[in-house]
């Protein structure tokens, strides 16, 4: 299982903004999408990624935060992550470096955004579906021809 | 006033296109429901049920197929209706389905292979995985299809299971086949194969490939092949021993353990002989100068970390030239659009989200229609994968019911639905037909000591059927 598959059945794209917009409309697109991470592009490039923490975080300290950019606010060195890639080591790296949005750039283009949710499922998804599958193994034989 | 969709004076009406796993998987999740009255019909364009675990799991994997008494035991219900025969598109359209059901889940799988993309890849003697295991498993499509065994030489491009299934049917004898289900006709044609040499090629390291460890040990315990391995190819270099370690990923070590036994392995005489490579890939197939191929361009790879720590190959300038006959490529699969249904190009799946098909324009649901299985999040995992998978896209068709978005069919009535079959193919297969022919197969099998004998053409079932 990798990457790829889990896009493969998120119908939406990234929610993306530009770096110069306003942390106010960077909090309503959070809202309109009901998610928590917005990756800001340049053209179709990732620049940053924008989480909720990021401004709680700022919130916190700063009344006029909502007057903030989101290029202020960003965190710019982004891990970003590839359509191939499995989901064994996107979960390992996810959970050891506490990030829980993963961008997917392919040739450089934003092609999709996997939350930690996103990956945890599709992993609980893969064992259930080998408990499953052994346990009838194990249970051949037991009433009945096998096609 | 009209009764409530879901109950017994108006039960929820769907469509299953595709009787694989997925489909019968959905079909259960849907039956079982204590508090919606929901009734299934299940179509499919071939005549018998199960997909791939009869015509993709291999013959010499009987247990795996016993999965099948489950998917007996959903089709038991009273609700529950097989349109075997019948294909999507052709004999009933998407607007004949729409008039009949409240929703529709499309489970058709994954059902092209991907292309190595590389030149001569259409040579006479190139082929891909799927039309080999689909022959030996007697697909009706498939039945004529011809693969030339007098080659001595074998590649197998992939380390997946599939790869794993071709080169194990390559590489049994005639006697291990013979106690299996594989077509009569295959069985035929490999008790003649003259192939000597099975290359298995991955283009990644040992600790990256794809078939699991009891797959692994079964190539090794082949009654009359050897299995050998390139000793530097199965030692792990040092970005995967870090992420084996890091991960203490047991499985992964076991397995590289195994493939390094292989490679120390001394060749006992046995008549075959497996080579497992890793960290190559095919770049170009190479003629014989009469359109077939003799042989393939190899480059040897090298693996990078991508920034999640995934490791991907890298082509170094080294090449090799491989002396092989017949290649064939098991490099992925993708699925295949349907007639009036949204897909989605890149990943090779219907264009959905969580298994509601999409509006491509809008991105909106589209009203009534769902994907599970392969077809909704491309081809990946085991069989049993696709049980959580079906439920998550039934879960979505429930909440649409209670939300009141389902289709408004105008017939509605399971009568309707089969009177409209019985006029586009009336010889469409029902599942007491199906349990007749399952009857026939296995009563020819056990004439032979075999798990079934199969009927590998349509005109054959129908005239088991007396029609």
């Amino acid at each position: 299982m990798n990457i790829a598959n889990i896009l493969a059945r998120k119908g939406s794209m990234a929610v993306t903004v530009q770096p110069e917009q306003s942390i106010r409309e960077a909090l309503a697109l959070l809202e309109r999408h009901n998610i928590g991470a917005l990756v800001a592009v340049q053209g179709d490039r990732p620049v940053g990624i924008l989480s909720e923490r990021d401004i709680v975080r700022e919130a916190a300290r700063n009344e006029s935060f909502f007057a903030r950019t989101v290029g202020d606010l960003m965190t710019r060195d982004v891990i970003t992550g590839q359509p191939p890639d499995d989901l064994l080591t996107v979960a390992y790296t996810m959970t050891e470096r506490r990030i829980r949005h993963l961008p997917v750039v392919d040739q450089g283009r934003l092609v999709g955004m996997v939350s930690i949710g996103d990956v945890l499922k599709a992993q609980r998804d893969q064992y259930q579906g080998e408990v499953d599958t052994l346990q009838t193994q194990l249970l051949a034989g037991e009433g009945g021809q096998p096609r | 006033m009209t009764p409530t969709t879901g109950t017994s004076a108006r039960p929820l009406r769907v469509a299953i296109v595709g009787a694989g796993p997925t489909g019968f998987y959905a079909a259960d999740h849907l039956l079982r429901n204590p508090e919606v009255v929901v009734e299934v019909d299940m179509f499919d364009r071939l005549p018998t049920p199960y997909g791939l675990v009869r015509l993709g799991v291999a013959p010499d994997h009987q247990k795996i197929k016993f999965v099948t008494n489950a998917f007996d035991k959903v089709a038991a219900s009273l609700r529950f209706r097989f349109y075997g025969g019948v294909e999507f598109g052709k004999d009933v359209t998407l607007a004949d389905l729409q008039a009949h059901y409240h929703q529709i889940v499309y489970c058709t799988g994954a059902q092209t292979d991907r292309r190595m993309g590389i030149p001569g890849e259409d040579l006479t003697g190139s082929h891909p995985a799927t039309e080999f295991v689909a022959w030996y498993n007697g697909h009706p499509d498939y039945r004529d299809c011809a693969f030339d065994l007098s080659q001595e030489s074998v590649a197998v491009v992939g380390v997946g299971n599939v790869a794993a299934d071709v080169v194990r049917i390559l590489c049994r004898t005639p006697e291990e086949l013979a106690i299996t289900d594989v077509a009569d006709y295959a069985l035929e044609a490999l008790r003649k194969s003259r192939v000597r040499e099975v290359y298995l090629l991955g283009r990644r390291g040992p600790a990256q490939a794809a078939f699991t460890n009891p797959e692994v040990r079964e190539l090794g315990e082949l009654a009359d092949a050897d299995i050998t391995a390139i000793p530097q190819e199965v030692e792990l270099d040092p970005l995967s021993r870090a992420a084996v370690e890091r991960s203490q990923d047991r499985a992964t070590l076991k397995k590289v353990e195994m493939l390094r036994e292989y490679a120390r392995r001394a060749p006992t005489g046995k008549s075959r002989r497996l080579v497992l490579r890793f960290l190559v890939s095919p770049v170009e197939l190479i003629s014989d100068g009469a359109g077939r191929v003799a042989a393939m361009r190899l480059v040897r790879n090298e693996l990078y970390a991508t920034s999640t720590g995934a490791l991907q190959p890298r082509a170094t300038d080294r090449f090799e030239e491989l002396p092989v006959g017949l290649v064939f490529r098991s490099v992925g699969y993708r699925g295949v659009p349907l007639p009036g249904v949204p897909f989605n190009e890149s990943w090779g799946v219907i264009l959905n989200d969580k298994g509601r098909v999409l509006d491509p324009d809008t991105k909106q649901p589209i009203v009534g229609e769902y994907a599970a299985g392969w077809i909704k999040r491309g081809p990946t995992g085991v069989i049993g994968t696709n049980k959580p998978d079906a439920a998550e896209t039934v879960e979505c068709m429930f909440e649409d019911l209670a939300r009141g978005a389902v289709l408004e069919p105008t017939r509605p009535e399971a009568a309707a639905a089969e009177a409209l079959v019985r006029q586009r193919q009336p010889n469409y297969v029902s599942y007491t037909d199906w349990l007749k022919l399952n009857e026939i197969e296995v009563a020819r099998g056990r004439a032979q000591g075999r798990p079934r004998v199969k009927l590998t053409s349509v005109e054959e079932m129908l005239a088991a059927l007396g029609r």
